[in-house]
């Protein structure tokens, strides 16, 4: 693993009495893409402006490459950031704004126009220098605000919702660009988003939020296919989350039918609940599953079908290739790896730690 | 909004006629008076009277005091609207309505009050006697018509920075910092330049109205310091020279027009 560059270190943040970041920790390493993920209002954008020195924490500090920059301004610190609807200087061309930084810096009229043909060229628009920031579309702006920022080097990159503001189409082509511009610069990305979708393409570690606590982190993989809650599995893709008990280990009782499972060391005859991904439901012909169904609504997606199954007393949300006309009699199984079993939180505490209450 | 133009033209022409009967036609009226005689005959002395000496010296000193005014107003304004722009969701109505209540107030009974404060026995010096402080002769001096052109005018000035002020995203002053910009450095090169439509826009607001006024100076400059209002205004009243009076009022729009076309590329050029 890289060098450890950011260090959040049991971080408090509240607005007007309501805590916004409780007891927020979180380490960020060199050359890594880091994406914080969560709702609006979990604390993500929060977290960013308080590692870009716009936000001052209550208590807590924040460590930069081993120095502790928590009183630090911002114009001091070593990292630079994209803002949500790009908060370009709309009075200076394009040229103006990216030598911005590098002409506060007393830089050489020489360096300043290299760097400039530098940027644009790396977020490719060349020869859009005199061109006024209005007159420049969305996705334009944004690239621009990234040339900017870039241009002055810093070690970390801050994207705050940056494609938020752009259409779907332009959103993809934006986050294989953004892979790209990380490889070719090999800094620190740390990406703020409520996108899961956004967050799983292009991260290298994904950090789950909400409600001011960090609710799981880990790679996109992990977060995906091995969810530590029920929050987390809801807001990472569709899912089927259901109570169930875990008979013992390896095996659990999901809507009163047995399943192998490969969970361990949650006890004997627990509650928890377990997560089982769409497109993990199997549909087999009556008497070859598990837990007998009727497919209820099916609607074609275009990669897929998503259908929704009533069985066992639980709507399932399945997404297949085969089609299943509504109406149609199935069994519902699923493969033992395919069940993620989670604690069921206990109490109200548990609850705001970020597990939703019903799906 | 109107399907049928013609049905949109006869909305407007109770505008058109409004302006026909009270601007067109008065504007006729005062370059008819100005460019004739008392015998109806074409002249342009009434508008060379500018150049007589007393009537320059009033013109002078009206733009003197009209610059010096906008000038305290501008550096009056511009705090008090970041102040205001800042707070845009708490203190800012309070603010805001101590600012503006004095306009609900006649622009006359305003000027009327500052005579009670500023004369030689007046409030401030009544004040100034009772802790046994020297006086100060305000009244009927240059500076007492600035006072009243500062006062009156300000929320002209206000207004239209704090507008231009409260547009700037936050985020776009978060950027220059972001950038390296120190706080004086972000003030300069990011929000005064945003912000110059709004000053452009106040300052014709308030240059225009102070360079014409008569009633502030004549209230609160006594019958002493004439501004190029006042002797137009004289010409009307006093003496009945339509003419002159025209012939001078024309001289003043020009200038007027002139600020105006010079303010106005000024904005073009920033836009571009």
């Amino acid at each position: 693993m890289e060098k450890e560059l950011i260090n959040l270190d049991h971080i408090y943040k509240s607005y007007d009495g309501q805590l916004i970041l409780d007891d927020l920790s979180l380490v960020i390493h060199e050359n890594e893409f880091v994406t914080l993920l969560g709702p609006s209002g979990c604390g993500k954008t929060t977290t960013l402006r308080i590692i870009g020195g716009f936000e001052t924490p209550d208590k807590g500090r924040v460590i930069f490459d081993g120095q502790d920059i928590t009183a630090l301004a911002p114009n001091k610190r070593q990292l630079n950031t994209v803002f949500q609807k790009y908060a370009l200087f709309t009075h200076m061309d394009i040229a103006d704004n990216i030598a911005f930084g590098l002409r506060i810096k007393n830089k050489s009229d020489q360096y300043i126009k290299d760097k400039i043909s530098y940027a644009l060229k790396l977020v490719n628009l060349d020869g859009y220098e005199h061109r006024m920031p209005d007159s420049l579309s969305g996705g334009q702006q944004q690239r621009i605000a990234i040339a900017r920022a870039i241009v002055n080097e810093p070690k970390v990159l801050l994207l705050d919702e940056p494609l938020g503001a752009l259409d779907l189409k332009l959103r993809q082509d934006m986050q294989y660009e953004l892979i790209r511009l990380k490889r070719e610069l090999g800094i620190t990305f740390i990406y703020v988003t409520h996108d899961q979708e956004e967050a799983l393409t292009m991260s290298d570690h994904i950090v789950v939020m909400n409600q001011g606590y960090i609710q799981q982190e880990g790679t996109p993989e992990a977060i995906y296919n091995e969810p530590e809650n029920a929050f987390v599995a809801d807001f990472i893709g569709d899912s089927n989350i259901i109570s169930a008990t875990m008979v013992k280990d390896e095996l659990v009782r999901i809507l009163g039918t047995e399943f192998p499972c490969v969970d361990k060391g949650f006890g004997v005859e627990k509650p928890v609940d377990v997560v089982i991904r769409p497109e993990d439901v199997k549909l087999v012909k009556r008497g070859e599953g598990k837990i007998p169904g009727v497919v209820s609504h099916i609607i074609f997606k275009g990669v897929h079908y998503e259908m929704e199954v009533q069985a066992g007393g639980f709507e399932w949300l399945v997404h297949s290739t085969k089609e299943s006309p509504a109406g149609t009699e199935v069994d519902i199984d699923v493969d033992p790896f395919d069940i993620q079993v989670m604690n069921r939180p206990a109490s109200e505490d548990e609850q705001a730690l970020g597990v939703v209450d019903d799906v | 909004m109107f399907k049928d133009p013609k049905r949109a033209h006869a909305l407007a022409s109770p505008y058109f006629v409004w302006a026909l009967i009270f601007i067109l036609v008065p504007l006729g009226m005062i370059l008819w008076y100005g460019f004739t005689d008392d015998a109806g005959a074409v002249t342009i002395r009434n508008a060379a009277a500018i150049a007589q000496p007393e009537h320059l010296k009033a013109l002078l000193l009206a733009i003197e005091l009209a610059v010096i005014s906008t000038v305290i107003c501008f550096l009056l304004a511009y705090p008090l609207g970041m102040i205001l722009a800042k707070n845009k969701m708490s203190s800012q109505g309070i603010i805001t309505t101590i600012f503006i209540l004095p306009m609900w107030m006649n622009f006359l009974l305003r000027t009327f009050s500052w005579m009670t404060l500023l004369e030689n026995h007046g409030v401030i010096n009544g004040f100034l006697e009772k802790f046994h402080l020297p006086t100060v002769h305000v009244i009927n001096t240059p500076s007492a018509i600035v006072i009243g052109m500062v006062y009156n005018f300000l929320p002209f000035m206000i207004m239209p920075i704090y507008n231009s002020l409260a547009k700037i995203d936050n985020n776009v002053i978060n950027a220059a910092r972001d950038l390296g910009a120190n706080a004086v450095q972000t003030f300069l090169r990011v929000t005064l330049p945003l912000t110059v439509p709004g000053i452009i826009s106040g300052v014709t607001m308030v240059f225009i109205p102070a360079l014409t006024t008569f009633a502030i100076s004549t209230m609160l400059g006594g019958s002493k310091i004439l501004l190029i209002g006042n002797v137009i205004e004289q010409e009307f009243t006093l003496t009945y020279d339509w003419h002159l009076g025209s012939g001078l009022s024309v001289v003043l729009m020009i200038f007027i027009v002139i600020n105006m076309i010079v303010q106005a590329l000024s904005e073009k050029n920033d836009e571009l």
